[in-house]
């Protein structure tokens, strides 16, 4: 949806074109207009690019860098272990969202801005279950038998133990982006996360919100979508 | 018992006890003849006993679900069955937790479990695999005299010919699913019509080692001297806390073997280890054909890493499951000898051929193989690398009788054709016999002894006395008759 939306909005995503705001559920109007009377339909489609775009490049991140870190830590074991682990640890203890808004606000918002905070507030978790699968393969004798081999670090990692961890990975990059999606509407919820005049769908809530007494269509047809 | 695993039914047939039919019964009905009439002991105490809870609550659990007894009365009970199955200290032993009695014990102890809502039946699944020849002794005692005491039933599952001679008074052999023959035992032993039934009693005959291999000029391979190695922190006098491997010295000649024997947790596999560097050794010296070898597998050269090759005893951890067997055998081809392409891939043929495996199974994935063929692609591995010298860590205690003999039929071929050399590491006698030019007994982390095959009837060290005489003959008298010295079996028998 998000991929073809350009060709299937029924109105251009920017421009005003009913003539009242919060206008009602029509024909023309799927979903209503907005504050400014834009229509609704192509802001939500639209707006999914951003909220996909966004949480997709973060998931990527974010998984990448902690199934990396994670296998490494469980291979190499020892003190770059328990540094990493520490350190991770220590991350995750902060809350998201808070760590979220406190580097927005202190940066500015930007969409590269948004797609690094993101994925550094969920590398924490990915890196634990990475490293909670790896040290399990780690200790079976094909491994054992590699090492003996003379096999380097990164043969061992990326051709014994990735293999054999890639399901359970997989599956928790999409548990992941579920995860970064909800907090990325929060954050433009906020108003921190994606700026006017572009809105995903955390700010299409924040954007109708006004509207949410006297016109509930466009101002809940994000909801739909995005509990934020 | 009328139970089957998930994904398997029971499509036809009966099975009466007691004149019940457990398969047409509700499984509201068997759960009451369950532990009542018919018992189950299971191959692994360690996993059916519930480590957070003390073993006598365990072991009575049966006769509070069928109301059987007084708690108390049930209490008794068990003592009694305790002191029956000659578990020491009765009284108390049932206060402890699983993990604080030893295998043998805990075997004994789910015997008790099954035994005390009086069972007619009892089922015993495998139950002395997992333990010693010394421990295995005395739990079969155990299971004998209180099945003949109390009149009570037994079917005794095991791949294991000399152990089911010992307590069946007959014996039923199935393959793939069918019955190959029953008989009473020793018609089964001595009179096999079936030839499925002479191959296996074929298998469990020790064989010679035949005549042995000539070397011209005996030239020592490895020579270990002094060798400790063990687990935690590095103490005062430079030893770790746990000792697992004490000072032991041996050497290998080319192209003859070496077996290593002893109980388990004797040290034999952390020998293996160190020897091939896994666990680097914390004093000693590993010279490997004239040259020094450094302790740790990281400080070796990568030449010394192809000329020493492990195989462990579990091929199903030791070959990645996520990679065909094409890829497992083309690594140790491609890392030590950069072979690519049309040149490594005959070589792959090659290999499976001299396992005796069909060239088809190159793209199969290890899970689709049987035990036995898994076994040998983990020796095409190791073989790959061109080594001089092979330490089989258990290689065949994972295999049935029948495919184990196999497999050293196999490496000793292999050793005639490329002249190799072995150390076999094993808890059977037989296999270590089977094959093996010196064997070094090992118990509590030393060497205690080291023997030729030819003097193995007479080892003169006491603990390689008892561990010989420990192993089950095929002999159905063996059990009844076999006088172990008491005192010996106090030292050096976990009992």
């Amino acid at each position: 949806m998000a991929l073809i939306a350009p060709h299937i909005i029924p109105h251009p995503v920017g421009e005003i074109v009913d003539e009242d705001y919060f206008g009602a559920i029509s024909s023309r109007f799927w979903l209503g207009s907005d504050y400014l009377g834009r229509d609704m339909l192509s802001r939500v489609l639209m707006g999914a690019r951003y909220t996909v775009g966004i949480s997709l490049a973060a998931v990527s991140i974010a998984c990448f860098c902690g199934v990396v870190l994670g296998m490494t830590a469980a291979v190499v074991g020892g003190w770059l272990d328990a540094v990493l682990s520490r350190f991770l640890d220590a991350m995750n203890s902060i809350p998201g969202k808070l760590s979220g808004l406190v580097v927005v606000a202190a940066v500015g918002s930007s969409i590269s801005v948004l797609i690094v905070t993101l994925a550094v507030i969920y590398t924490p978790g990915a890196y634990r279950f990475a490293r909670a699968l790896a040290v399990n393969i780690n200790t079976m004798d094909y491994i054992t038998v590699a090492r003996t081999r003379g096999e380097g670090i990164f043969y061992i990692i990326r051709s014994e133990i990735l293999p054999n961890i890639t399901g359970p990975v997989l599956a928790d990059l999409g548990l992941r982006f579920v995860f970064i999606v909800l907090l990325l509407s929060g954050l433009s919820f906020l108003g921190l996360g994606v700026q006017p005049p572009y809105a995903d769908w955390g700010a299409l809530v924040h954007e109708n919100v006004g509207g949410c007494r006297s016109a509930p269509p466009p101002s809940s047809s994000p909801r739909w979508r995005s509990p934020a | 018992m009328g139970y089957t695993r998930s994904g398997c039914s029971i499509s036809g047939g009966t099975v009466r006890i007691a004149g019940k039919d457990m398969v047409t019964l509700s499984e509201r009905e068997r759960a009451g003849i369950r532990g009542t009439e018919v018992a189950y002991v299971p191959q692994s105490a360690a996993a059916a006993f519930n480590p957070a809870q003390r073993i006598i609550d365990q072991v009575v659990e049966v006769t509070r679900i069928h109301r059987l007894m007084p708690a108390e009365e049930a209490r008794q009970k068990a003592v009694g069955l305790f002191r029956a199955l000659s578990l020491p200290n009765p009284e108390t032993i049932g206060g402890r937790y699983p993990h604080q009695v030893s295998g043998g014990q805990l075997q004994r102890l789910s015997a008790a479990m099954a035994l005390i809502g009086d069972p007619k039946l009892v089922i015993f699944d495998e139950p002395t695999t997992a333990l010693d020849v010394t421990t295995q002794i005395e739990v079969l005692r155990a299971f004998k005299s209180v099945m003949k005491a109390g009149g009570i039933s037994g079917v005794y599952v095991s791949h294991d010919l000399a152990v089911v001679a010992q307590i069946a008074d007959r014996i039923v052999v199935l393959r793939n699913g069918e019955v190959q023959e029953v008989g009473a035992t020793a018609d089964i032993l001595t009179r096999a019509r079936h030839p499925y039934t002479r191959e296996l009693l074929a298998a469990f005959e020790p064989k010679a080692r035949g005549e042995e291999t000539m070397v011209e000029e005996r030239k020592v391979l490895l020579e270990i001297k002094g060798l400790s190695a063990g687990y935690g922190p590095i103490q005062a006098d430079g030893l770790p806390l746990v000792r697992a491997v004490q000072d032991v010295s041996l050497t290998v000649e080319k192209g003859r073997n070496l077996g290593i024997i002893g109980e388990s947790g004797c040290g034999k596999s952390t020998l293996a280890r160190a020897i091939a560097g896994i666990l680097p050794a914390s004093s000693g010296t590993i010279f490997f054909d004239k040259s020094e070898l450094e302790g740790s597998v990281r400080q070796r050269s990568r030449d010394q890493l192809r000329e020493m090759q492990i195989v462990f005893q579990y091929a199903d951890t030791a070959l990645n499951p996520a990679k065909s067997i094409e890829e497992i055998l083309g690594r140790p081809l491609m890392f030590y000898h950069g072979m690519k392409g049309k040149q490594r891939d005959s070589r792959i043929d090659q290999l499976l051929d001299m396992v005796h495996l069909p060239k088809a199974l190159r793209h199969r994935r290890p899970q689709e193989l049987s035990g036995g063929q898994k076994q040998r692609v983990n020796f095409a591995r190791a073989l790959a690398a061109e080594p001089k010298l092979i330490i089989c860590d258990e290689v065949t205690s994972a295999l049935d009788t029948v495919v184990a003999a196999a497999v050293i039929e196999l490496l000793k071929e292999l050793q005639r054709e490329l002249s190799l050399s072995y150390i076999f590491i094993s808890h059977d006698l037989s296999v270590v016999e089977a094959i093996c030019d010196e064997i070094v007994v090992m118990y509590g982390g030393r060497k205690v002894e080291e023997i030729t095959p030819a003097a193995l009837k007479a080892p003169q060290h006491p603990y390689s006395k008892l561990l010989f005489s420990s192993v089950p003959k095929l002999d159905p008298s063996w059990l009844d008759t076999l006088e172990l010295d008491p005192e010996l079996v106090t030292t050096y028998g976990h009992r």
